[in-house]
């Protein structure tokens, strides 16, 4: 009976990485929502890796040391403990070692917190043409573009365009929004550029990103905002310049039309 | 496991061996409003018991909707939504989340350490017969009740219960109009917390009083065991970090009831109410909250990690295992937990070089929790270990606490946060170290001081059945959290189907909620176990664990004023395989005549 504590922990713990290989493969992909499509994301995803592959040698490490505990000092064979209150080289040497790895996991990601957010490092021509205004509220994503040629201000212009959670960007460079909340706590994730910033009332937030890919991916709001947090659901639509520009030519048309001039000129 | 050691001397002599006179007291004096510690004991735990269930309903709540979204819920649904098809609300989603975190934390996981094993264990320990201040002690637990009774009104106010997650974000929290939960239930639900706080701040005082002062002659600081420090850096933690908390509550309630914006910015318009007229700042809420919660997440274990020390020498049968270190490495635990708050918050929006500072100091603070697991794991090697229910709980929550702690390393580093932050990759990692280390912590020491609360055993095969199902329950239900996280599953949506990406995530979804009904069952378990026992278990006597440390020298149960010999201290509490005696332990207070002080631990065991 003894035995079997030992396998039903070392046993489990065995399950948990199997579980994590198996889980993550391509039949369930519980695991990232693909790799990521900003330069910035994949390295955060590398630094996840690493921090993976530290925190797996460690447990498998720490279960294989009480593995070998519970069976060779719980087999119920009547034994008298060995008498020591431990070991101070032991005690000194373990920390050092652990304190090393800590201090260089820290330490080596500050280049890329510093690149997501410390302003001086954005790229320039981003932060001098932000590509839109990002506003939260509950529970749609309100979104202002520049009008075509126009820089986009920090009050609302007579020639901003306007839509509803369908941000669109150009892909392959650097783009900043400024995210703003007009009433609750929000957040700003894009899971598949692995981007994220609460929107706070009172604050203006530049973020800036980089879509390498088109494509259509989500946009969640993970911060929680009330009852409709669930449903706060927006998109992020990549594409070239081009299809960009004549996205918000379209928009520029539909929002401008008065439903005038249109029919005047075909009378 | 055999028992030593029956009991010496009879109640008699105790009454007897006493100077002052015991006067009779009555029933309601004696069990209700009783100021012996041992009963506010008891009762802390029976009333966090009660909520543990209460709180582990809500949970199960939550299961149901994330694995059948706006299906019928069983028995609830029916009584509480018919109008809408059994199904629960969103509203109502928030609300149970936001209440589940809230019984667990402030009516189970603190009150259930600090309270009930705190108030029990404590002069018990040292050698007191009661606590400093008695009927201080006595208020806090009756403080308790109204946060209770506040908590529980909450629900049939117009809007609900408070929604606004247990954090309390403003300005969700603290404008009326922001959601159902942010109108009546929002402030029950702040003055609840500021109850609790009053509670919590009476127990504190009067633990630091009482292990500062009352020590049994010859109980130095570093003879006490480690429970006892434990218990003594959490009061020290609770007295300077609580303060904030309960400052902070005042001024969110001035918001919400006298119109003050300490949290609320101007010209917010919410719900398409009227412009808000302010001028204050929603982040101040996080820091101040976090300047609390963040050392409360260690109030919330290190007095279970000194509990698993005790618990984990004693069945090695070997002293603990670097005790210096033990201490040292709690104590800096403690410390480091008030300057790492702002790693809740590196993608709130603060500073970022901020962010960059939290980030070196959280990295830090995983050091001292290493040292503890190397500690805990040199206890094992070479002893002589005895797989009891207490055991087994003690190494689950090793077990678990590294994986706790290991998943703490991803979150600690600022840009993985980016990416992992509100999604259940965090809901995993507190997890792991509230449910599976904590909570496995109070399940061994509810086993392991039961003999000497109630002066009987708790059945053994019965406390193996309930650990194993729960550890597989639990880990059924949270280690896949991980990989949730790892796939972008944000926190608290009530349908985060709603999001074509996590729509493949349904099936493992149900799998976990199918984990968590077997762990909430198996909690039927110790409850039988538990009433069972109080009135059948099998009769023990002082010593049933041959444990060395003060309270096994005590009557089972101790009568009033606990001791009915003054135990005098001569060394410390994991003296077991000692070379001195021809037994495997050596309590406390056992005097040697023939004793080298200083004793080798080289030396050969004969």
């Amino acid at each position: 009976m003894n035995r079997f504590w030992c396998f039903f922990f070392t046993g489990a713990a065995a399950l948990a990485v199997l579980f994590c290989i198996v889980g993550s493969g391509p039949t369930y992909r519980w695991w990232f929502p693909g790799p990521s499509i900003s330069p910035l994301g994949a390295q955060i995803d590398d630094l996840f890796y690493l921090i993976l592959v530290i925190t797996t040698v460690t447990f498998i490490g720490v279960n294989a040391i009480l593995g070998y505990v519970l069976w060779k000092y719980g087999s119920g064979k009547p034994r008298r403990s060995d008498f020591s209150h431990g070991s101070h080289t032991l005690e000194v040497v373990s920390s050092i070692v652990t304190a090393g790895v800590l201090l260089f996991i820290a330490l080596y990601q500050m280049d890329v917190w510093y690149r997501y957010r410390v302003k001086s490092t954005f790229d320039r021509e981003a932060v001098a043409h932000p590509v839109a205004e990002v506003t939260a509220r509950q529970f749609e994503w309100r979104i202002r573009y520049p009008g075509p040629g126009k820089t986009l201000e920090d009050t609302p212009q007579p020639t901003d365009l306007y839509t509803v959670n369908d941000l669109h960007v150009p892909s392959g460079k650097p783009v900043l929004i400024k995210l703003r909340s007009e009433d609750v706590l929000h957040s700003f994730f894009l899971p598949h550029l692995r981007i994220k910033q609460d929107a706070v009332p009172g604050l203006v937030i530049p973020v800036w990103f980089q879509a390498d890919k088109t494509g259509i991916y989500d946009l969640v709001c993970a911060e929680l905002c009330g009852w409709g947090h669930y449903k706060m659901r927006g998109q992020l639509t990549a594409e070239r310049e081009d299809e960009r520009q004549s996205y918000l030519k379209e928009l520029s048309k539909t929002q401008f039309d008065d439903g005038v001039a249109e029919k005047e000129k075909s009378e | 496991m055999s028992t030593i050691n029956p009991t010496a001397l009879t109640t008699h002599d105790h009454d007897a061996g006493h100077a002052h006179v015991h006067y009779e007291i009555g029933f309601v004096r004696k069990y209700i409003f009783s100021t012996d510690h041992k009963i506010i004991g008891v009762q802390f735990l029976m009333t966090t018991l009660l909520m543990l269930l209460v709180g582990g309903s809500l949970a199960l709540c939550v299961r149901w909707q994330l694995a059948f979204p706006w299906r019928e819920m069983p028995i609830i649904g029916r009584l509480l939504f018919s109008g809408q098809g059994g199904a629960i609300s969103p509203e109502f989603y928030t609300m149970l989340f936001t209440m589940h975190a809230t019984v667990m934390i402030f009516l189970v996981i603190i009150p259930i350490l600090a309270g009930a094993f705190g108030n029990f264990l404590i002069p018990l320990q040292i050698g007191a017969d009661d606590m400093a201040f008695p009927t201080l002690n006595m208020l806090s637990y009756w403080f308790m009740w109204p946060a209770i009774g506040l908590f529980g009104a909450s629900f049939f106010v117009a809007g609900g219960a408070a929604a606004a997650g247990w954090t309390s974000y403003p300005t969700l929290s603290a404008l009326p109009q922001a959601a159902p939960g942010s109108g009546a239930g929002q402030t029950l639900w702040l003055l609840a917390v500021t109850f609790i706080g009053f509670s919590s701040m009476m127990g504190s005082i009067n633990y630091l009083t009482t292990i500062i002062n009352m020590r049994a002659p010859g109980l130095t600081l570093f003879r006490m065991p480690m429970t006892i420090w434990g218990m003594f850096i959490t009061a020290i933690l609770q007295a300077f970090a609580l303060p904030v908390l309960t400052a902070a509550g005042a001024m969110m309630i001035c918001d919400r009831t006298l119109g003050t914006t300490f949290f609320i910015p101007g010209g917010l318009v919410v719900n398409n109410a009227d412009p808000t007229i302010g001028g204050g700042q929603a982040l101040l809420w996080q820091h101040l909250f976090w300047f609390y919660s963040h050392p409360a997440v260690y109030i919330m274990i290190v007095p279970a990690m000194g509990m698993v020390s005790d618990i984990i020498s004693t069945f090695s049968r070997k002293p603990l295992f670097g005790y210096r270190p033990m201490v040292y490495s709690m104590a800096a635990i403690a410390g480091l937990g008030f300057i790492v708050w702002g790693h809740h918050m590196f993608i709130s929006g603060m500073n970022p070089a901020l962010g960059m500072t939290f980030m070196v100091s959280t990295m830090m603070i995983a050091l001292p929790s290493a040292v503890k697991t190397f500690n805990w794991l040199g206890t094992m090697w070479g002893g002589n270990l005895q797989f009891t229910t207490p055991m087994l709980n003690a190494i689950a929550f090793v077990s678990m606490f590294v994986v706790g702690g290991l998943s703490g390393i991803f979150m600690a580093a600022v840009p993985v946060d980016i990416y992992i932050h509100d999604t259940y990759f965090i809901v995993a990692h507190f997890h792991y170290v509230l449910f599976g280390a904590t909570l496995f912590g109070v399940f061994g020491a509810i086993h392991f001081w039961f003999p000497k609360m109630f002066g009987r055993m708790m059945n053994e095969p019965l406390g193996k059945l309930h650990f194993a199902l729960t550890f597989i329950g639990f880990n059924v239900t949270f280690f896949p959290m991980h990989l949730l996280g790892v796939a972008g599953f944000p926190r608290r949506l009530a349908d985060p189907y709603n999001y074509p990406y996590l729509e493949h995530l349904l099936p493992l979804n149900q799998v976990m909620t199918y984990g968590a009904l077997l762990m909430g069952f198996a909690q039927l378990l110790i409850i039988g176990n538990f009433v069972y026992s109080i009135f059948r278990g099998k009769k023990v006597g002082r010593n049933p664990w041959n444990s060395n440390t003060l309270e096994w020298t005590a009557p089972s149960p101790p009568g009033h004023g606990n001791f009915d010999i003054l135990p005098i201290v001569y060394r410390g509490p994991y003296e077991y395989a000692s070379p001195l005696v021809e037994e495997d332990f050596l309590p406390q207070t056992k005097f040697l005549p023939t004793e080298d002080r200083h004793i080798d631990p080289n030396a050969d065991p004969h």
